[in-house]
């Protein structure tokens, strides 16, 4: 194994790894967070009690939940990226092969599954805050939106907090997915670096090493926002 | 002075009936003691009053505002504008307490007056030290529910109750889910405002404080109201028979 290849600059792939760790950190960022939002919009649909919010909500999370993710990625930068070609020949008369942008398509498709899973954390969350505490904001006079903004999110984003953190790490590792539609993430660029050198372990392990740091950072991150969401309300805290 | 009216209130859940025609009168001052079995509808009378259940039929009138529940329509021909302004004007503190558990203390008790009144924030904190104060929690200003006594958490939410400066008090058996020996804290600031001259309508099973403190006495039977009347009566001679052999299993 010789280290020297992931050394920096011209002689060695550590500069293009380093652009790597960006480009996944910023897909897995940019999903995670428009995932969450549209999540929460999800989980306020199925907490409606309205048919009308509740079943497309529920068809959606099942639907995403039940395909793999590959496919969701396949079917959006292949079919969609098809769909254009078609729609920009037969509608606007541009007869060029259209070329979705993988790295939008790969935080779009990220996010979708994102959003199914941090609907059901969401959820969860909101339905564990205790009634009475709702009852308590109804009984001074809250406005719904009131005792949504000021007794149960600061509250279900606690409990969601675990979950949440799951949903991250999956975001990271679906991240490595993308590399399939030419995103040059982490995953990427060590097959890359491995077809060049011939030295595929050298560039997986640093793959391998690479995603554990991430991880592990992002992790005492998740903790450190636990903490202070915990501060007070749980014993030891 | 009329305080607080409920009349002929009337509550079904499914077949279950659960109220079934009962009226309430509160003076100025008037300390109702409602007491009764369980399963008859004391919390459910209670939590009609502050509209956390909306009654089949009847009405509310609270100085100056009628609510009236026989009227068809939604919520029975209440309108949400009217709704919320009882609910402003009446306090209500609950069996289990029901503090947000991510406030402080300080924070549950300013929540209301801020957000709700439109109080500001110095005004509200200054408001809220001085009603910690005065159930005994000075001290507890910054501490979170988790970390305060159940007969604290208790007198922090009489105070959040009372920030709201209710025109009436409404207790569900606040202090049936404390170790016996907190009862006591709990009882002694209830009596503090009952001397204050301060509207309150009290569920409970302490009846020996239902005696001492209480002004009128409703016993509750099945959903309807059994017996009521002065304390010392009803306490000594109760006129029912249901009512005798309740009141026997406590003294
Ligand atoms: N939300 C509800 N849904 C169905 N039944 C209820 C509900 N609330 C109360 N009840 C029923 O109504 C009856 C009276 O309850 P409650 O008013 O709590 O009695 P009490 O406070 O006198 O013990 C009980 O049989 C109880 O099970
Ligand atoms: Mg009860």
């Amino acid at each position: 194994m010789d280290l020297g290849i992931l050394a920096w600059g011209d002689t060695g792939w550590g500069d293009e790894l380093a652009r790597g760790v960006l480009t996944t950190v910023a897909i897995a960022s940019a999903a995670y967070l428009v995932g969450a939002a549209l999540g929460t919009l999800l989980a306020a649909m199925k907490l409606s009690g309205t048919p009308a919010m509740n079943v497309p909500a529920a068809v959606y999370t099942t639907t995403m939940r039940g395909i793999p993710e590959m496919l969701v990625i396949y079917l959006v930068f292949f079919g969609g990226g098809a769909l254009s070609s078609w729609i920009a020949s037969s509608v606007l008369g541009i007869h060029d092969r259209v070329d979705l942008p993988s790295f939008a398509v790969g935080v779009v498709c990220i996010a979708l599954s994102v959003a199914a899973y941090a609907c059901e954390v969401i959820r969860g969350a909101v339905l564990a805050v205790p009634g009475g505490q709702i009852e308590a904001a109804e009984a001074v006079g809250m406005t719904r939106s009131q005792r949504n903004r000021l007794v149960v999110a600061p509250q279900a984003f606690r409990m969601a907090l675990p979950g949440m953190t799951n949903v991250w790490q999956f975001a990271l590792k679906d991240t490595a997915l993308v590399s399939i539609i030419g995103v040059t993430e982490v995953m990427r660029t060590a097959s890359i670096g491995s077809d060049a050198t011939k030295q595929p372990f050298t560039f997986y392990f640093a793959a391998l090493v690479i995603f554990i740091v991430i991880a592990y950072l992002s992790q005492r991150l998740f903790v450190r926002l636990q903490a202070s969401a915990d501060r007070g309300v749980r014993w030891g805290s | 002075m009329q305080a607080l009216v409920a009349t002929d209130i009337r509550k079904a859940f499914g077949s279950l009936e659960v109220l079934r025609g009962v009226s309430l009168r509160a003076n100025k001052g008037d300390v109702i003691a409602i007491i009764g079995g369980s399963g008859s509808g004391k919390s459910t009378f209670l939590r009609c009053l502050n509209l956390l259940e909306v009654p089949d039929a009847g009405s509310l009138w609270l100085n100056g505002i009628t609510l009236d529940f026989n009227r068809s329509g939604p919520a029975g021909g209440t309108t949400p504008k009217a709704k919320a302004e009882l609910r402003r004007r009446l306090g209500m503190v609950f069996q289990s307490f029901n503090l947000w558990t991510h406030m402080s203390a300080l924070d549950n008790i300013i929540a209301g007056p801020i957000h709700v009144l439109g109080q500001d924030r110095k005004e509200a904190r200054a408001i809220g030290l001085d009603l910690l104060d005065r159930v005994g929690l000075a001290d507890k200003a910054d501490a979170f529910p988790a970390q305060l006594s159940g007969g604290q958490q208790q007198r922090v939410a009489i105070a959040r109750a009372l920030a709201m400066r209710p025109e009436a008090l409404l207790f569900d058996e606040p202090t049936s889910a404390l170790d016996p020996e907190l009862v006591g804290e709990v009882l002694k600031v209830i009596q503090g405002l009952a001397a204050e001259g301060r509207t309150m309508i009290l569920v409970t099973h302490e009846m020996a404080f239902a005696r001492d403190v209480a002004t009128h006495v409703m016993f509750f039977h099945d959903g309807r109201v059994e017996e009521e009347g002065r304390p010392d009566l009803i306490f000594s001679n109760p006129g029912s028979e249901r009512c005798r052999s309740f009141l026997k299993k406590f003294l």
